[in-house]
């Protein structure tokens, strides 16, 4: 009895070390589509799953950016507004040391999109980055029409944004980091405002930049 | 007999000064305390769980230079808004800081708590000088 006891708690020991740093492959979020096609007169059925669609943007420098800007980039993105009283303090706080260990990494990204266009301008978000002492193009913060942002947000990298003249700054929002791999799918979702799951996101991102076709 | 009354009056004396102090040492406990939770609702998402700040957004609230210098402006501060260039900690902030309509006594646990926390050592800031600081607001 004392045996088959100690089998399953080494196995299951073992089945939760494999659980954690068998992070050699992170999932893949988001819906997936079977889709049935013929190859060498065989039906094999292949699995598409969802990715981030076309955008345009403008940065904080006043660039246009669109997804062609981050293809073969591994990235992650936010949502934010710079007269946020509530969480992006919080977040941004928490995104610095994102930023600080992969700045030189030019195949990193960080896109934190305003969702109130109308108060951050590309000025706004300059003067932003520079308080922040983010500089160079690594962290992207970016402006655009306000319905393509919301929806963007809301569709495809899944964090609820919307606006609400009730609550403290205006508006409400999720404080999701989406973590973003270089076939534009999504890898990992981590709740900003929480240290321990920043650090994940870091360890989740090495994870991530060693699988063999983000190379 | 006279021996006597020496001693117990020396007694007496001794017993109320620990009690005195022990009597400040609970108010300077409880505005802590209570100013620890007034921080953590009010305060902490911008100035940080450590009065860290956030670059040059955000001042940390660990220059004790600087609030010895406003000591009589913080509650105003505090309950109507911070606005215009600041120098803390050798950093130049221009930011605003919102109003936020906090009773006489949050305002003096707050301070209280941020006066003695995060490398301050400060004292207690009592509801009495708050409300005399709060009369005087520009």
């Amino acid at each position: 009895m004392r045996k088959i006891i100690g089998i399953i708690a080494i196995s299951l020991l073992l089945g939760a070390c494999k659980f954690n740093s068998g992070g050699k492959v992170l999932p893949i979020y988001g819906t997936r589509t079977p889709i049935t096609k013929t190859v060498n007169g065989q039906t094999v059925t292949d699995t598409v799953y969802q990715t981030i669609p076309a955008f345009r943007f403008v940065n904080q420098y006043g660039d246009s950016i669109t997804n062609k800007s981050l293809d073969g980039k591994i990235y992650v993105a936010d949502f934010f507004f710079t007269t946020c009283p509530s969480i992006c303090p919080i977040m941004h706080r928490n995104m610095l040391p994102v930023y600080e260990a992969f700045k030189n990494d030019p195949n990193f990204k960080i896109i934190s999109h305003t969702i109130d266009p109308k108060h951050d301008s590309v000025p706004v978000l300059k003067k932003y980055a520079d308080k922040m002492g983010i500089s160079g193009n690594t962290w992207w913060l970016l402006q655009g029409k306000k319905e393509d942002i919301y929806q963007i947000g809301e569709k495809s990298y899944l964090v609820a944004v919307k606006q609400d003249d009730g609550t403290p700054g205006g508006y409400v929002h999720q404080g999701y980091f989406v973590l973003i791999d270089k076939q534009k799918r999504i890898r990992g979702s981590y709740d900003g405002t929480d240290t321990k799951q920043v650090d994940q996101l870091i360890a989740d991102i090495k994870t991530l930049q060693a699988e063999p076709d983000q190379k | 007999m006279k021996a006597g009354f020496i001693v117990g009056v020396f007694l007496l004396l001794i017993t109320s000064i620990i009690a005195c102090q022990s009597e400040d040492e609970l108010e300077f406990k409880r505005y802590y305390s209570n100013g620890s939770t007034v921080y953590e609702t009010k305060c902490q998402n911008c100035h940080g769980k450590n009065g860290e700040g956030l670059q040059l957004l955000i001042p940390a609230l660990s220059d004790s230079a600087y609030i010895k210098a406003n000591k009589t402006s913080l509650a105003c501060s505090l309950k109507y808004g911070l606005k215009g260039k600041l120098t803390i900690n050798k950093k130049e902030f221009d930011g605003q800081m919102p109003a936020d309509d906090l009773t006489e006594i949050e305002i003096a646990e707050v301070l209280t708590y941020v006066n003695n926390s995060f490398g301050n050592k400060l004292g207690v800031v009592t509801t009495e000088q708050v409300g005399n600081d709060l009369r005087k607001c520009n």
